[in-house]
């Protein structure tokens, strides 16, 4: 979600870093942060190809402690926070009792009574306050808003594993995606998670703030030789559309449900209850009334975030998210149409500056990588 | 860098003119801040466009940018390589013009820029 903050945008320990690459900047989520290095499509094919290295120290990280952790943490998200070992991480939502996201996140169990949430840059403070409201007097559970101690880099793409290998000794080949461990690379503390936000095999990587210089300056001087780049969020925006991941303010936010923006999978039905489930449980049974597709165009041009979309020549609503698809040559994108609208294949139109442009709704992800 | 024999917008755009037409291009300025280049919208030949009007519009992997006619005129060519090639705004900015106007008044070309004073302002 782009918004102009009212206070200055806040730094990462990597600022000076991207300033001295040559990086264009913007402010996103509250932060100062690198659109691109030299060229988006570039950066995004080095990921898809190689490795990119990116700077998301702007993501937040709450922790939520106590011998009722779990039972806080099952009962505020959505997904089943149960079925995490330690050394695991979880795809989840923080919910409003209305089935709609207050945001989504990861949860990682760090112990048994321990859970770290990272969560959206622009919804940190958002998230921090509903927590600590949702957090009952008599549970034993504290929710921390830890963000300022680490520094969070990602490094993605199919090279990421033999580039981080040979700077730590924890062995990657036993890290299962969606695991995480603590280690050192390149002589920092380090926990390393195999997780992402591009599509990608890679790893994110949380480190100190006052060590994030030298884990950058190693990851990039081990990866240049294999084609890693520095990526901005210029490129993990395209990544993670071609991956069909939801960008929460954009394409869900408190005015859509879990169901809508098709992530049903993350609803622990089996879990007990928890803040929505009401609500997502009727709508379940009544059906959906509109849900999130992904499409692509089929004339010429960009559908960009906020453009009319119709069916049928009615209007229907809006794209959420739409780009160029660097991987895919073609353009793509999602939107919110009537339920009864939705099936692969049918079409749709998309108002580009004033031309109705035909698209077709398609399966999502766009991209999948191969998997060996 | 920005060739002397054409004159600039600052939105970006240059204009080559010779025998009263004008071939219309963008700059290496703009293709470097909108990155690869995907779609061009032009318009069709016989439409009249004012100075300063937009004319079409530039598509990149990040942003769409409108194009802005830097001299009233006629539109008498196209250039329909683009559709397949819009790449070339990239590879070569100041060589790869998008239309041709037929200029309806010369003296309009006094309000542009030159290789210098573009340079300034891009600086």
């Amino acid at each position: 979600m782009m918004q102009a903050p009212s206070a200055a945008p806040r730094k990462t320990p990597l600022h000076a870093r991207h300033r001295a690459l040559g990086a264009r900047m913007t402010t996103f989520g509250g932060w100062e942060m690198p659109v691109q290095y030299t060229d988006i499509g570039d950066e995004h094919r080095a990921v898809r190809t190689a490795a990119g290295l990116f700077d998301v120290s702007h993501m937040g990280e709450i922790e939520i402690a106590g011998r009722d952790a779990l039972a806080a943490v099952q009962r505020i998200t959505s997904n089943d926070a149960s079925r995490l070992e330690v050394g695991h991480a979880q795809y989840s939502a923080l919910m409003y009792p209305d089935g709609t996201p207050v945001d989504d996140l990861l949860v990682y169990r760090l112990a048994a009574d321990h859970y770290l949430l990272v969560v959206n840059a622009a919804n940190t403070g958002k998230d921090r306050d509903w927590i600590s409201a949702a957090l009952e007097s008599e549970e034993d559970a504290v929710a921390v808003d830890t963000s300022r101690r680490y520094a969070l880099l990602a490094l993605q793409g199919p090279r990421s594993r033999e580039i981080l290998q040979g700077l730590t000794a924890v062995e990657l080949d036993g890290l299962r995606y969606y695991t995480f461990a603590n280690g050192e690379v390149a002589g920092v503390r380090a926990t390393i998670s195999r997780t992402g936000y591009t599509g990608e095999d890679g790893f994110e990587l949380f480190v100190a703030p006052q060590a994030a210089e030298a884990v950058w300056a190693a990851l990039t001087d081990a990866g240049a030789p294999v084609g890693l780049r520095p990526a901005g969020l210029g490129a993990r925006d395209t990544l993670r559309l071609e991956a069909a991941m939801r960008l929460h303010g954009q394409d869900m936010d408190e005015s859509t449900t879990l169901l809508e923006a098709g992530l049903g999978w993350i609803v622990g039905w089996d879990k007990g209850d928890f803040v929505g489930r009401g609500a997502l449980s009727a709508q379940r049974t009544a059906g959906v009334r509109r849900r999130l597709v992904g499409f692509e165009m089929l004339d010429r041009g960009i559908a960009r975030a906020g453009y009319d979309v119709y069916a049928d020549g009615e209007r229907v609503g809006r794209v959420t998210s739409g780009t160029w698809a660097p991987s895919l040559g073609k353009a793509i994108g999602m939107a919110y149409v009537p339920a009864a609208h939705g099936a692969v294949d049918n079409g749709i139109a998309v108002d580009i500056r004033g031309r109705r442009a035909q698209a077709r709704i398609v399966r999502m992800p766009f991209y999948k990588r191969a998997r060996s | 860098m920005y060739p002397a024999d054409l004159k600039y917008t600052k939105d970006h755009e240059w204009i080559r003119v010779a025998d009263g037409e004008g071939h219309v291009g963008i700059t290496a300025y703009a293709q470097e801040q909108l990155g690869e280049v995907v779609y061009v919208e032009l318009p069709a030949v016989g439409r009249t466009f004012a100075q300063g009007e937009q004319f079409g519009a530039v598509e990149s992997v990040k942003a769409v940018s409108d194009l802005y006619c830097p001299v009233s005129g006629e539109v008498v060519r196209v250039n329909d390589a683009l559709a397949d090639h819009p790449e070339t705004l990239n590879s070569d900015p100041h060589g790869t013009w998008l239309i041709v106007v037929k200029l309806r008044d010369a003296g309009e070309l006094d309000a542009l820029l030159d290789a210098g004073g573009y340079g300034a302002h891009v600086a």
